[in-house]
């Protein structure tokens, strides 16, 4: 592996190393806030910035940090940070906390943050890592806000509040589909995008268990 | 006893932690490729989450809630923006409590459980647990109710999931959707076959 620099730790992880296509990584509380831009926007913007901060201090202390508590000091650093988080919305936002509810809590949860740290932080300095941060909560929030279009667009006929396609029930032309307000649509959402980024991008595919043998005989097999 | 049986269901069917929540979503897909070891992270989970729910409702009811602390002579005192703080450190302690005495007293579970155990402190559906609890202020017996049930309804749906997902590995799936892709999907029908769990009133 070459050496990382603060460019490539900050692009990567939007489109190549994806947190949430590829790494598998912070899927949980993803789903249950992308049915509006909103609440995906804010969402993002609050785990780019504890995944900044978090990868910055635990990167800051690293050397001091015993490898046997290492998860504990790890956990309370970012609980410290979504505390934080959680207080500036209830003061300045009330509403949109309340519709977050426990997501926002949930980031210290949230395997981004602690993967990022444990794997990324812990090896390399400060700076770096706030970028390593700061790059895969911008994977993670391109994801969130493409299934808050997605979903919002579609499911309402509306971005951010404002009607876009007006839809029947207002008097407008636009028949709303509105399984995309529930939770199912957002696996399914994300399992086409999976499909669509792994077919741009062939490099990211599994391997199948088991290989279907070729058809030998002429005949449809019944 | 309707009330808390009603919570039970509740808890487990209609709002399902994976299916509904969507929490506890990475181990939920990590872990769902083979029914045993499935099986033993949801017993895992049923455990942890049964014990950690109602500590944490202690914790809040009797230290953290706005007025709590009225009984050591500080009546004013609301220290409940140090939860989540708390929560997860009661989360990690309990974890690791758990695992040294499995590791003492019944070794033959502890190394069923393995190394899902650690794993289980950094699962969203014990904390969301929590952070549910403390949001519609259950008391400690309803806590417990739903401490158990909400694990119940991870080792279900995560039980279900790697019993489709031993079958699935046998069928021709398209080479962009191989693994993770095609996961998703089915547990998007999944959810929308516990989606038809909504409309019961209890």
């Amino acid at each position: 592996m070459s050496q990382p620099t603060i460019k490539s730790v900050l692009l990567d992880p939007i489109v190549h190393n994806n947190p949430i296509g590829l790494q598998i990584l912070g899927i949980c509380s993803a789903l249950a806030v992308t049915s509006n831009l909103k609440t995906a926007l804010v969402m993002s913007i609050a785990l780019t910035l504890v995944t900044g901060f978090s990868n910055l201090f635990i990167s800051m202390i690293r050397s001091q940090i015993p490898s046997s508590i290492r998860m504990i000091v790890q956990m309370v650093i970012i609980a410290s940070l979504v505390i934080v988080v959680d207080q500036i919305l209830k003061a300045y936002a009330y509403s949109l906390s309340k519709q977050l509810s426990v997501f926002v809590g949930l980031i210290i949860t949230n395997c981004i943050v602690m993967g990022r740290a444990e794997a990324f932080a812990m090896q390399n300095p400060p700076m770096l890592s706030f970028f390593d941060g700061i790059g895969n909560g911008l994977g993670y929030s391109a994801m969130l806000i493409v299934l808050g279009v997605v979903r919002e667009l579609f499911g309402a006929g509306k971005l951010l509040g404002y009607t876009i396609l007006p839809t029947v029930n207002d008097g407008g032309w636009y028949q709303p589909n509105g399984m995309l307000l529930l939770p199912p649509s957002a696996f399914f959402l994300i399992g086409l995008i999976i499909w669509a980024l792994r077919s741009w991008k062939p490099q990211q595919k599994e391997a199948p268990a088991f290989r279907m043998a070729p058809q030998v005989s002429d005949k449809e097999a019944y | 006893m309707e009330h808390y049986l009603s919570l039970f269901a509740k808890a487990v069917f209609i709002e399902n932690m994976a299916l509904a929540f969507f929490l506890g979503m990475c181990t939920f897909i990590a872990i769902s490729k083979k029914v045993e070891t499935a099986i033993g992270l949801g017993i895992a989970v049923v455990v942890v989450q049964t014990i950690t729910v109602p500590a944490n409702n202690l914790i809040y009811a009797y230290l953290l809630k706005d007025g709590a602390l009225a009984w050591a002579g500080l009546p004013e005192v609301d220290l409940s923006f140090l939860g989540l703080l708390s929560y997860i450190g009661v989360i990690a302690a309990i974890v690791q409590i758990l695992e040294m005495l499995l590791d003492k007293y019944v070794p033959s579970l502890y190394n069923a459980l393995g190394v899902f155990l650690p794993l289980i402190t950094v699962n969203c559906a014990i904390m969301g647990g929590t952070l549910f609890m403390v949001e519609r202020d259950y008391n400690v017996t309803e806590s417990v109710v739903y401490g158990v049930g909400s694990g119940f309804s991870w080792a279900l749906a995560i039980a279900l999931l790697a019993g489709i997902r031993e079958k699935l590995k046998y069928s021709d799936v398209p080479d962009g959707l191989q693994g993770l892709g095609i996961t998703f999907i089915t547990i998007g029908l999944m959810s929308l076959g516990f989606m038809s769990f909504g409309g019961i009133q209890l």
